[in-house]
């Protein structure tokens, strides 16, 4: 696979029509008229990332291990085992270690090399994450990462990044939000944002804060 | 590959583009080429590593230049096409040749349901013990190679600690060339942020990375 570049012509996706939705239009329907994809098991593939695949689940799981403390040792102790009983496993989340942020440790996650993301948790992953600004900078400058998304951490914080170079996926465990001692695990659910489960982000405090 | 795509630690890109209550995807033609070329992978004439090296090998001024989906169009026909799964003839007439056979049925709504929670795992049960131990610290390697792996440049020739052992996991760098998986033992390896950046970086900070044991040696 490494030596097989298509020299002379240039990469063949120049072939196809310039604009992206003739060209993935295009692409398409020769798959689609070659027998190779089903036009159904497309639309069953979006409508899973955009209406049942996303950070809601993710949220879940953060949502039960600040509730239950058996359940945070669970995903401690395998968390790929501990999330699929909520129901959330599978293509991209094979693999899954929780990693837990703390006033001294704050962790935020990463993937240099490509666009590396928890699915079964989080879905799929949004523009930035997969930006060569994010992509570049985070492993290096993280406060001034942070700072992009208007998240300041204590001077005395220390910031853990996490780089996702294999099959294993990270999901960061956000800290429970001062004042959420009485609520339920639905009404924590819809504190977790998607970026807090990422790093980027912290849970939202009730009141809006 | 000492590719574009090896981005870490690389400046001058500016801020990171947030946009807030972003869309799953910004356009129609985003989630059907996302879906499209997930479900060629289910002919398996690619696995994920392979499917990772298209993009590294696109031209580096589309790699940096392209949206994402927009590269994983260039990727599913550059696979495509290697694969033989199409010809470049039907690629540009935009339809099948004549008389060319049509594919055994394709993965379904429900075949595509009942894989999804399962995925590909890819740990692997190796003799092998592993060589390292979560304690240990380590030296990666000062060469990469010219194809697909996952030893980002930032982190060649550093000196980090073992912090999780993850297993043995296929081995990116073999599975590539489709030929086998090679298994190897995979850890979690932590790095001073300072021992890779210098004064700039704040002390406590860190990166950790998983590597695969080939890429690391004791460290000296």
């Amino acid at each position: 696979m490494a030596h097989d570049h298509d020299h002379g012509d240039g990469h063949p996706h120049a072939l196809l029509p310039p604009e992206p939705a003739l060209r993935v239009r295009a692409i398409e329907t020769l798959l689609v008229e070659k027998g190779l994809v089903d036009p159904a098991a497309i639309d069953a593939v979006i409508d899973t990332f955009s209406n049942r695949i996303g950070p809601q689940n993710g949220a879940r799981v953060v949502a039960r291990a600040w509730s239950d403390p058996a359940y945070l040792e669970r995903l401690r102790a395998d968390a790929t085992v501990a999330i699929a009983e909520l129901g959330f496993s599978g293509m991209q989340g094979e693999h899954m270690v929780v990693v837990e942020n703390s006033e001294a440790v704050h962790n935020l996650v990463v993937c240099t090399l490509c666009s590396c993301y928890p699915w079964p948790v989080l879905g799929v992953p949004p523009v930035w994450y997969k930006s060569s600004e994010y992509r570049a900078r985070a492993v290096r400058d993280p406060r001034g990462v942070l700072a992009d998304f208007g998240v300041t951490l204590p001077a005395e914080t220390k910031i853990r990044i996490w780089d996702s170079t294999a099959e294993i996926r990270y999901l960061v465990i956000p800290r429970r939000p001062a004042g959420t001692d009485g609520l339920s695990e639905d009404e924590l659910a819809a504190l977790v944002s998607r970026d807090s489960m990422i790093g980027t982000g912290f849970a939202i405090s009730p009141g809006g804060a | 590959m000492d590719g574009v795509h090896d981005l870490g630690g690389l400046e001058g890109f500016g801020p990171v583009p947030v946009e807030a209550d972003e869309p799953v995807f910004h356009h129609d033609w985003e989630g059907r080429m996302f879906a499209t070329r997930l479900l060629m992978g289910f002919w398996r004439k690619w696995n994920i590593d392979a499917g990772r090296h298209s993009l590294e090998r696109l031209p580096p001024a589309d790699y940096l230049s392209m949206t994402y989906y927009e590269k994983w169009a260039a990727s599913v026909v550059a696979l495509s096409l290697a694969a033989g799964l199409i010809t470049r003839d039907e690629l540009v007439a935009g339809h099948p040749a004549a008389g060319a056979a049509k594919a055994t049925p394709p993965v379904d709504a429900d075949g595509f349901l009942s894989f999804l929670p399962k995925g590909r795992p890819s740990a692997r049960d190796v003799n092998a013990l592993p060589a390292f131990a979560v304690g240990d610290w380590v030296r990666t390697a000062r060469h990469g190679h010219s194809g697909h792996t996952r030893l980002p440049r930032y982190l060649r020739d550093c000196e980090g600690e073992i912090v999780l052992h993850h297993g043995a996991h296929v081995f990116p760098d073999v599975a590539v060339t489709l030929t086998g998986e090679a298994p190897q033992h995979l850890y979690a390896v932590r790095f001073a942020a300072r021992d890779l950046w210098g004064e700039d970086a704040e002390a406590g900070h860190s990166v950790t990375a998983d590597l695969w044991e080939s890429y690391l040696a004791p460290a000296r």
